[in-house]
């Protein structure tokens, strides 16, 4: 009785845990036919692990699988891999292309699944000979492509295609699929220009009204406001609203994404009254950074002298390149004046030279020398930059390395730091993500330097690591007396250690907030420019 | 309790294999097996054992001038002829100048000396451009350069009638003996002789000095740079390294070595061999070092000293032993499939040498 009224997909009940750390907590939704449904929340919210789940990626499997129900048309399906998931109609268009550059269109969206044509050969030797049938590729993909209401050209080789074009190919190659009934597009209109994502949203209302349903995950709210039928928000691996796309608006979407229960978590009060004028340490103006994937565009910002300055904002919006600009590693231009001179860009020795240290967000390519012993993980920097560690010999000309100096000042660290290690001499690769991200943090504080800035010292490490690493921070801050720009996704960890947070959004700083406002504020400047 | 103990020492066993690979353990037990077999097959061991330490001096440091570029990262240096080149011309240019004897030795060293800088520092330059590609870039600089020497030989305007074609009164000749200049100078100074069986102290106590530098320089600030730069470039460079001049450095050190290097040999092997001798010369040290348990991106003066024994050890027994045995030489097929085969070995496990 029920398979009459049973809708096309409904999620029961997932749970989802990595190594622990619950992400997923008992999601609930359901999707009709011919539906569209949007999906938002901050970056880490679940919405990827949950679609990673419904794909049946080999991901979830590994880390010990689901708990809970997924159910097709009322029937409780399994999905060991995504070849299951894609039997069972479900298509996803990934945030990366997975297209052959050098293919046409029509190629790409049939690729495997060509019609062909039998030949002498293939009857002698087996089907694998069959020879491909390119005009009814080119009426199959020219089908795919017409369902979405878009102009393509099917024999148009992949590379010499806008970004645009290569998106809606990726579309067309799941339309072409018969079976087809579920599309998951994961931010399909990131890399689009207006116009172009524009288009996509009118052929995903053609999509449905044929009858497919479509979850549709974006950042850009407003898209989900014209295009979806409801709207689910979550936050933290919860489900916090699931409501028709009518009922709401932007403000209201954007609090349910970022405000945790904002009364009972207001950030901790901090213990100096910072209200006296501070003067300006650092002074960034007009900076742009060439980083991809994280560009900066025209950043202006004053760091006060002694405080926590948080940096946030949605990925790829260039928080990352802020940092990594201003210490050289990656091209930049602008002007930065750190206690009232100038330092040179790209070039990192005069950042390091002028007592500034940076935590890459990169541990594993940037920050560690794996192969190498913590011990020199630790003092290498400054040994190198401030000749701490050495012995000098015939009056400086010979510097020799001071293996007892060096083995104390590891020593300290991994004491302070509670680095859980067999001994100094471990090489990096062998500790784990959060002792590995200490090791990275006590290479900075070895510099002693004045200015710290910390590029998200807690992605991927567990929650007792992550509180420890951001208390090292705030005592390193507060008794030493250095001022720390913090980057991180988190925002809710940038309002615990920070004194105010700076949002990027576009390449630009969207505003700065004290670290008491309310998270919807931030929430707003978050998506301020995301167009 | 037994059971662990058991249990521990074939783990302990597995782990000592796998540290110390298994073709250096094949490699090591051959020669011992050689060794051992010497003395049935009538070979003379004192002798033997001479003939290795000997060889041992000769190459060492050409196996040693590996070590400054595997650290700095820019893997294996196949373009070890260049230095070998420079340090030819030192020879030449010492002998043309009218030094002799043990004086000599030190002013082919001196004049080498510039020659390894130029060329280290042109070579150096051209591997800071393709990164990634080094050791095959470094391979073909090795071959053309030898090829180009081969027509500067001939050109270039030596007098000496040491080294010039008699006949035609120009031209150097494919080789050159150094009786009166420095051959075994090194190797002649305190040399102990006992029976058939001596020690060439001096040539030892120069290759001793040698490999001293290096360890001593790798583990001054600068070296530990250069271990750095070679094990995480980008590490190395937000702590301020200027990567470039680290690498340019280490080929400049590794081409002075290859010249040092090569004078060394002649001085034992007493001869200077010209034209296309360059060309056949770094393979083996290739593939000593790489014996001596070193990777494409890291290696010790242990290896270096374990590599050459390892390798000059069995390019000295198999002659003696195996032709006695089989009556056939077999040496040369030995040598070339031990270093080849050494170096494929060494180049199929460079992933998993690092960068996980």
């Amino acid at each position: 009785m029920s398979n009459e009224h049973a809708p096309l997909l409904e999620i029961r009940n997932i749970k989802k845990a990595f190594f622990g750390n619950q992400v997923l907590t008992d999601i609930n939704f359901k999707l009709e036919e011919g539906q569209v449904l949007g999906f938002c929340g901050e970056n880490g919210a679940g919405k990827s692990t949950l679609m990673k789940i419904l794909f049946g990626m080999d991901v979830i499997r590994e880390t010990g699988g689901y708990e809970g129900d997924i159910l097709i048309n009322g029937e409780k399906v399994t999905f060991n891999s995504p070849f299951d998931a894609i039997a069972a109609g479900i298509g996803m268009v990934h945030q990366e292309f997975s297209l052959i550059p050098g293919f046409t269109a029509a190629e790409n969206i049939l690729l495997n699944r060509e019609p062909q044509k039998k030949s002498v050969i293939s009857e002698v030797f087996g089907e694998r000979l069959n020879t491909l049938d390119r005009k009814e590729i080119g009426v199959r993909a020219d089908n795919a492509i017409d369902r979405m209401g878009v102009k393509i050209d099917s024999r148009m080789v992949i590379n010499d295609m806008p970004v645009g074009h290569k998106q809606f190919t990726e579309i067309a190659r799941e339309l072409s699929k018969d079976q087809l009934k579920l599309l998951i597009l994961d931010e399909p209109t990131a890399v689009l220009t207006e116009k172009e994502a524009e288009a996509l949203l009118d052929s995903i209302r053609g999509m449905a009204s044929r009858g497919i349903a479509v979850i549709f995950i974006t950042h850009r709210l407003h898209e989900i406001l014209s295009v979806c039928d409801n709207v689910v928000v979550m936050r933290d691996g919860f489900v916090v609203k699931d409501v028709p796309a009518k009922d709401t608006n932007i403000e209201e979407i954007t609090r349910w994404m970022v405000g945790r229960s904002v009364n009972n978590e207001a950030p901790e009060q901090k213990d100096q009254d910072k209200s006296a004028p501070q003067e300006t340490i650092m002074k960034i103006e007009k900076l742009w950074v060439d980083m991809p994937g994280e560009t900066v565009r025209n950043v202006n910002l004053e760091v006060k002298k002694g405080e926590i300055l948080g940096i946030g904002g949605l990925a790829g919006q260039g928080k990352l390149g802020i940092p990594n600009g201003v210490m050289g590693l990656y091209e930049a231009g602008g002007k930065v004046t750190f206690d009232g001179k100038e330092i040179p860009l790209n070039s990192p020795r005069k950042c390091l030279d002028a007592s500034l240290a940076f935590v890459s967000e990169d541990r594993r390519g940037v920050g560690l020398l794996l192969d190498e012993s913590l011990e020199w993980n630790i003092a290498f920097p400054a040994m190198q930059i401030q000749n701490k560690f050495l012995k000098n010999y015939l009056g400086g000309l010979i510097k020799w390395r001071d293996e007892k100096a060096i083995h104390e000042v590891t020593q300290k660290y991994i004491d302070e730091l509670q680095i859980r290690c067999t001994s100094s001499r471990q090489s990096a690769k062998e500790l784990s993500g959060g002792n590995q991200q200490k090791v990275c943090l006590a290479k900075a504080f070895a510099l002693e330097p004045k200015f710290l800035f910390v590029s998200e010292p807690t992605r991927g490490i567990d929650v007792g690591a992550k509180a420890l690493v951001l208390n090292a921070l705030k005592k390193f801050n507060r008794e030493s007396g250095v001022t720390v720009v913090m980057i991180s996704s988190e925002l809710e960890e940038l309002r615990q250690i920070c004194d105010r947070i700076a949002i990027v959004s576009g390449g630009k700083i969207a505003g700065i907030l004290p670290a008491s406002s309310p998270s919807e504020d931030f929430g707003m400047l978050m998506v301020s420019s995301v167009k | 309790m037994e059971e662990t103990k058991t249990l521990t020492l074939k783990d302990r066993i597995r782990g000592f294999i796998d540290s110390f690979g298994v073709p250096r353990l094949i490699i090591a037990a051959f020669l011992l097996a050689l060794f051992i077999l010497a003395p049935f097959v009538g070979a003379d061991l004192p002798t033997q054992i001479s003939n290795t330490i000997n060889r041992f001096c000769w190459n060492g440091i050409l196996v040693l001038a590996m070590v400054p570029m595997v650290h700095s990262g820019c893997g294996l240096n196949f373009g070890l002829p260049l230095g070998i080149i420079s340090g030819l011309l030192g020879a030449t240019l010492s002998i043309e100048l009218g030094f002799t004897g043990a004086i000599s030795f030190f002013a082919a060293i001196v004049i080498a000396t510039p020659f390894a800088l130029i060329l280290g520092s042109v070579y150096g330059w051209l591997l800071n451009k393709i990164k990634g590609g080094e050791m095959m870039i470094a391979t073909y600089v090795g071959f053309s350069s030898v090829s180009f020497m081969c027509m500067m030989w001939l050109l270039l305007p030596y007098h000496s009638p040491n080294m010039v074609w008699g006949l035609s009164g120009k031209g150097l000749r494919t080789t050159i003996s150094l009786e009166g200049y420095y051959s075994q100078v090194l190797s002649n100074f305190l040399k102990i002789q006992i029976g058939n069986f001596s020690i060439p102290t001096g040539a030892l106590l120069f290759f001793a000095l040698m490999a001293f530098g290096i360890w001593a320089f790798l583990h001054t600030k600068t070296g530990t740079a250069m271990t750095a730069v070679g094990s995480n470039p980008a590490f190395a460079r937000a702590a301020g390294i200027n990567v470039d001049k680290i690498r340019m450095l280490s080929v400049v050190m590794s081409t002075w070595l290859g010249a040092v290097g090569i004078l060394a040999y002649e001085q034992g092997f007493g001869f200077i061999q010209l034209y296309m001798a360059p060309f056949y010369m770094a393979l083996p040290a290739v593939s000593a070092i790489l014996i001596g348990g070193a990777s494409v991106n890291k290696a010790t003066i242990t290896n270096v000293i374990i590599g050459t024994i390892l390798f000059q050890g069995i390019v000295t027994m198999t002659p003696t032993v195996m032709n006695n045995v089989i009556h056939m030489d077999m040496s040369e097929v030995i040598r070339i499939i031990v270093s080849q085969g050494m170096i494929l070995y060494a180049l199929t496990r460079k992933s998993e040498g690092s960068k996980g």
